[in-house]
């Protein structure tokens, strides 16, 4: 490592153990000093915000400007993103401006990503669909079959009402015994491998930082 | 069990990591320690390989994972990745264009594309690292453009994803472009592993630098993240049997 770099490294290590043991043994100063530096991470997240929306501002400017395809989304996108803002802007003069605020979420924002969500319906079932076609091994008919035997325990038929059998026995099996085994496995997994990635970061093995 | 027995419970786990970890550093110190065969990495390989030869860019979408939550580990994950690829990738005609959903991951998303292109006296496009939006779909709304649109041959989502991923790696199969996909994420994972061509399942997105651009460090925190989970298999097994006996 760089002499240069030396310097961010160790503020980021010295502030990562502080955080880290102030969680795990609950000293009264380490609390402290932990709940500090949270604190002034909430306050650089903040203003990351800030220039995120700048990002998200010169990107679409640039398309704009290359007229590429679609670039006509991307004008709506800076025009309401702007409107966005200045309601914003206005509301500690105008508190009755946020009402406009709670409009636009309301009206824009919730239908259309409830819109997705229902796109998102379509889109599962051509994946299913797909992998029974690209790959057809052992684990996918597993999958499959038992994403089938769920759906079909949890749909009330049309004339038969509930499932026998796979709606009172079969899924409540799948999901409290093998579903619930396997997803704490798999969480296990990403719980160690979160711990294992936080302490590459804390001791600069891993730097998201560049020096 | 009280907070603060849980906390020392902590506290012990993550000095045991820290100790497997710097013992495998020890005994692994000239060589590098054998991984485990993960088959999507070798096909993420070949599929660099291509972006770098045919010209074509390389996407990778490092998820929503906020810096100040417990999320942050897999968009640290996703940053070591991405850092890795734009290293392998900087001399393509088109250098990898990133998406996240944090302004926080954006920026050091930028900072990691910008010293690459620095590092190989190459010119940084401030747009190749972007924020795709700060909701769930409004992030998979804001990258799909850029997996269809922008002769996208590799897509690589890691990060933290809810179920907003099915459409990002449907977006990149009717691009017919290779995917490779990981979340810390349940639901993510599950959906993931019908939607994505490559899926990672549980701690594997963890390991994807490592894969990549292999250190000794990175290798035997892998291994150590092996032994403690052998360790956690035996005090589960353990506790059971002492609970069926009686004695817990």
């Amino acid at each position: 490592m760089k002499v240069k770099g030396l310097f961010p490294t160790l503020i980021a290590i010295v502030s990562g153990l502080i955080v880290l043991i102030g969680y795990l043994v609950r000293l009264p100063f380490l609390v402290e000093m932990s709940q500090t530096l949270l604190s002034w991470a909430v306050l650089l997240t903040a203003f990351a915000v800030l220039l995120g929306i700048f990002n998200l501002l010169i990107v679409h400017t640039r398309r704009l400007a290359r007229k590429a395809k679609g670039s006509g989304y991307s004008l709506i996108l800076i025009l309401s993103m702007l409107a966005t803002l200045a309601v914003g802007m206005i509301i500690p003069l105008f508190p009755a401006a946020s009402r406009v605020l709670d409009i636009i979420f309301q009206t824009v924002i919730l239908p259309v990503e409830a819109s997705l969500m229902a796109l998102l319906a379509v889109t599962l079932t051509y994946a299913g669909f797909r992998l029974w076609r690209h790959r057809m091994n052992f684990f996918t008919i597993v999958f499959l079959v038992t994403a089938l035997l769920v759906l079909l325990g949890m749909v009330a038929l049309p004339v038969l009402g509930n499932v026998p059998l796979i709606s009172d026995t079969v899924r409540p099996i799948l999901a409290q015994v093998f579903a619930a085994a396997g997803a704490r496995g798999i969480l296990i997994g990403v719980a160690l491998g979160a711990l294992l990635t936080g302490l590459r970061v804390l001791f600069g093995v891993d730097r998201p930082y560049w020096e | 069990m009280t907070d603060s027995v849980l906390g020392l419970l902590g506290f012990g786990l993550t000095f045991l990591a820290v100790m497997v970890v710097v013992g495998a550093a020890f005994v692994y110190r000239k060589n590098l320690p054998p991984l485990r065969v993960i088959p999507s990495f070798g096909r993420l390989h070949q599929a660099i390989g291509r972006v770098v030869e045919d010209g074509s860019r390389l996407h990778v979408s490092l998820g929503r994972g906020m810096l100040i939550t417990p999320q942050s580990a897999s968009a640290f994950a996703g940053l070591t990745l991405l850092r890795r690829l734009a290293n392998l990738t900087v001399m393509s005609d088109r250098p990898p264009v990133t998406v996240s959903g944090d302004p926080a991951l954006t920026l050091l998303a930028q900072d990691t594309l910008w010293n690459v292109a620095r590092e190989a006296n190459l010119p940084y496009d401030p747009t190749a690292a972007r924020l795709g939006g700060m909701t769930p779909f409004s992030y998979a709304a804001g990258s799909i453009p850029s997996i269809l649109h922008e002769n996208v041959s590799a897509v690589v989502l890691i990060g933290n994803f809810g179920p907003e991923a099915a459409l990002l790696a449907d977006a990149a199969e009717r691009s017919q472009a290779f995917c490779i996909a990981g979340s810390d994420n349940l639901t993510a994972q599950s959906i993931l592993y019908a939607a994505a061509q490559e899926p990672l399942i549980g701690e594997e997105l963890y390991a994807s630098g490592a894969y990549i651009e292999p250190t000794t460090l990175h290798a035997v925190s892998l291994m150590a993240q092996d032994v403690l989970r052998w360790l956690l298999i035996v005090a589960m097994i353990g506790g059971s049997v002492l609970t069926l006996i009686g004695v817990l």
